[in-house]
């Protein structure tokens, strides 16, 4: 592919940069231009798990908080509470909750090895884990482990169950983003979910449900 | 200039509808920016649709409010707007270093670069791309077919059997950068249809329509304007409209889901843009709301990006301060539904094929202008045109260009350049009131950069001229005249004169319209008559003579109101 790309583009570009530049003093960037900002920071909030759990709330999505033990009845009920009929689980969900899973649904679906794309479609639901919950946001943040399973996962289902834990859970973007940093040097891909599917894009009307899963159940252990 | 939905459409618009040479793939848009008459011709039709107007001011007023409530909540908000204006300085101010260090870590990702001087260079990169992709995709499915022979495959694949090769299509995520260089037009040329995904965009080339903003291009249409399109569009280019549709958003919306559901699971290449690169690690950041972006970006097996070179950001922390100042700015929202990272393929997820287009366009050109450059910071979130009262009132499309509202009027022309009408008359496209830079939040001082611009159209038209102009003649006189005290002394002492007997013969103080060639001038305009005494004999009379009444000189007016 590049072999047939003239390479003289990105040469013409980069002295087209330097030559607009040629104002800026040489030197490190960090110094010639600093950013007076905090990086990392907390947020100050009374009670992050509280917040989370609210601003969650707030894009309609279902919040059930509850303590560690009772998290495989949650997600039966969850997946009850949602007629489903079929569920995948990726692989690296604990036993007990796809276990919690299989009671809920007639059918409890394995990624491996991975389904199709038309499979996929026809499943009702995913039960998932999640790597980072923010609080003044309302975002649960998966990086996509083993427990997480694979992008299309929780994209394709039309119900996405996803549980997370207590110590999961930040105050704010910052915090979040230096969570996650190390997942994205590693490659791993993100997915940043705030509530269900939305668009605002009649009359900026916020409507729930597009092409994601129309139905987020959070489950906040803790 | 908005074609109301009962216009039907343009014959020939339609697959089989019986065009000259090849037919079409996806509904051609009525018009394209190229070609629009400048600003000022152009507001009218935005002015005088009143639907329009209706539909502008209900999304903007919404919009706006939405957004101050969530600004309100962040405690540092002037903070994060400083930081983010810095972060975005810092990568422009170095593109030289980040633009490499970008490069690099997407190749030590396993993405591959590519580089696009324009528009047409980046459409040709695109097309050869999804040729290439394609033409793997039946190598694939014949090695396939060869190892398999005639028996039933063991597992499962996606991959299905290839489409013919005068049969492609790509599906996009919104992205402007890829209206900039109207790669859907290009695509459809080579006789590949590229499906817009987001809603508003799907209403927008389903509405043979062009986008009217940033964020959400079909906000000119109100729902049951969206619903008749769905009805009467949506069958020609795939899955039919439910029958019964109604206007309620919810419906509508569900009626894309179906629509384009098909389209997502057989797509086997996407094209997108990025709101941000990070060039510490070669990661793209999508900023969406509806999902289709994930869908492009996960299910294909070839992803394709453009990405404008201003996009990069130098470290992955420097996501943190982006990402609560775009969602918030853009849709109101503490954060967006979606928001997509990759790093190159990722083994067993996603498309294993991806590639970057790094797109220049002009963008050097607005790097080079010292003043100008801060322009770059813009992280498209449309607050500006939200705010704007001229956005409010004449819309998206007079802007002539994908970019509207108070950005395009200063990035348009410093991208395109000032050699033809529409961009010299887009700085003038603003009352220059400011709230465009209150609400910008990475503070680009938009009203600055207005008057920038019109200074360089200025100077641009003065280059070209050979003869000068009235204006300019009447300013060289002014200025010979006032280049001299002597010169000038006299000049207000036959002014003086002339304001006595001027004010006599009108028996006002006012000088209405004029003949030529002060017509231009007077015809919308009163002008003052001259004061019967100017400020500089006022001042003598006053300092020679102490004792004189300096405060009621008879007929004293502008001249004196400037000593108080």
């Amino acid at each position: 592919m590049s072999a047939a790309q003239p390479t003289d583009a990105r040469e013409a570009i980069l002295s087209r940069v330097r030559a607009a530049l040629v104002d800026v003093p040489a030197g490190p960037p960090e110094q010639e231009t600093p950013v007076p900002w905090q990086y990392g920071a907390a947020t100050g909030m009374a009670d992050v798990l509280a917040r989370f759990a609210e601003t969650v709330d707030d894009y309609r999505a279902t919040v059930v908080r509850c303590p560690p033990e009772q998290v495989p009845d949650r997600i039966t009920e969850a997946l009850r509470a949602a007629g489903v009929a079929s569920v995948v689980v990726p692989d690296g969900v604990p036993e007990h909750w796809r276990r919690a899973a299989s009671e809920a649904s007639a059918r409890v679906l394995h990624d491996e090895p991975p389904l199709t794309k038309a499979r996929l479609d026809e499943c009702d639901a995913v039960l998932t884990a999640a790597a980072v919950g923010i609080a003044e946001t309302g975002t649960i943040v998966l990086d996509h482990r083993a427990d997480q399973g694979r992008r299309a996962l929780t994209l394709i289902p039309d119900v996405h169950v996803c549980v997370v834990t207590a110590d999961q859970v930040v105050s704010d973007v910052p915090e979040a983003v230096a969570r996650l940093a190390g997942s994205v040097r590693e490659g791993r891909p993100l997915t940043w979910i705030s509530g269900p599917s939305a668009t605002s894009d009649i009359e900026l009307d916020r409507v729930e449900g597009v092409h994601g899963p129309r139905t987020l159940v959070m489950i906040l252990a803790g | 200039m908005t074609p109301t939905p009962s216009t039907p459409p343009a014959t020939g618009t339609r697959p089989g509808s019986g065009t000259v040479g090849k037919t079409r793939r996806t509904p051609a848009p009525r018009e394209t920016f190229l070609g629009m008459p400048p600003f000022p011709t152009a507001a009218r039709g935005g002015l005088t649709n009143s639907q329009q107007r209706r539909n502008l001011r209900h999304a903007t007023h919404t919009i706006r409010d939405k957004r101050a409530k969530v600004v309100a909540e962040v405690d540092q908000w002037e903070e994060l707007r400083v930081a983010g204006a810095a972060i975005k300085d810092r990568a422009l101010r170095h593109l030289d270093v980040y633009l490499p260090q970008l490069e690099a870590s997407l190749t030590a990702a396993g993405a591959h670069v590519h580089w696009a001087r324009d528009a047409e260079e980046a459409n040709r990169i695109i097309v050869d791309l999804v040729r290439a992709a394609h033409a793997a995709d039946v190598e694939a499915a014949t090695s396939a077919q060869v190892a398999g022979g005639e028996a039933e495959p063991e597992g499962e694949t996606d991959d299905l059997a290839p489409r013919a090769s005068d049969d492609l299509e790509v599906v996009k995520v919104k992205s402007m950068a890829t209206q900039e260089i109207e790669m859907n037009e290009a695509l459809e040329r080579a006789g590949i249809a590229a499906w817009e995904t987001d809603l508003a965009e799907l209403i927008v080339q389903l509405g043979h329509d062009l986008p009217s903003h940033i964020l959400v291009p079909a906000i000119h249409r109100n729902r049951s304007e969206v619903r008749d399109i769905f009805l009467r569009e949506m069958g020609h280019y795939g899955k039919p409209a439910p029958e019964g549709l109604t206007d309620e958003p919810a419906r509508l919306a569900e009626a894309a889901r179906t629509h384009l559901r098909e389209k997502f699971l057989r797509a086997s290449v996407a094209i997108s843009g990025a709101n941000f690169a990070v060039a510490e690690t070669g990661t793209l950041v999508v900023v969406e709301s509806e999902g289709n972006g994930r869908m492009c970006l996960t299910l294909p097996r070839t992803l394709i990006s453009v990405v404008g070179i201003e996009k990069v950001l130098p470290t992955v922390e420097d996501l943190e301060v982006m990402l609560r100042l775009l969602p918030r700015s853009s849709t109101g929202e503490r954060m967006n539904p979606y928001t997509s990272m990759w790093t190159g393929p990722t083994e067993g997820d996603g498309p294993s094929d991806v590639h970057v287009v790094l797109l220049d366009n002009g963008r050097t050109d607005v790097l080079a202008d010292t003043v100008g450059r801060s322009a770059l910071r813009c992280i498209r979130c449309s607050a500006c045109l939200n705010i704007c009262p001229v956005y409010e009132r004449v819309g998206g499309h007079a802007y002539g260009s994908a970019y509207p509202g108070p950005i395009g009027a200063i990035l348009t022309p410093q991208l395109r350049g000032l050699d033809n009408p529409v961009d010299r008359a887009l700085p003038y496209a603003s009352s220059l009131c400011g709230a465009c830079f209150d609400v910008c939040p990475v503070r680009i001082p938009i009203p600055e950069l207005l008057v920038h611009m019109r200074h360089k159209v200025v100077e641009k038209k003065k280059h070209d001229r050979r003869l000068p102009t009235t204006e300019a003649a009447t300013m060289a006189a002014a200025s010979w005249l006032m280049g001299d005290h002597r010169r000038w002394e006299a000049a207000l002492a036959a002014s003086s004169g002339s304001g006595s007997v001027l004010r006599r013969a009108l028996k006002k103080d006012r000088i209405g319209p004029l003949p030529w060639p002060a017509a231009p001038w007077t015809t919308t305009r009163d002008l003052a008559s001259p004061p019967t005494q100017s400020f500089r004999s006022w001042w003598t009379h006053e300092h020679e003579d102490p004792a004189a009444p300096g405060h009621d000189i008879p007929g004293a007016t502008p001249e004196q109101g400037g000593s108080r």
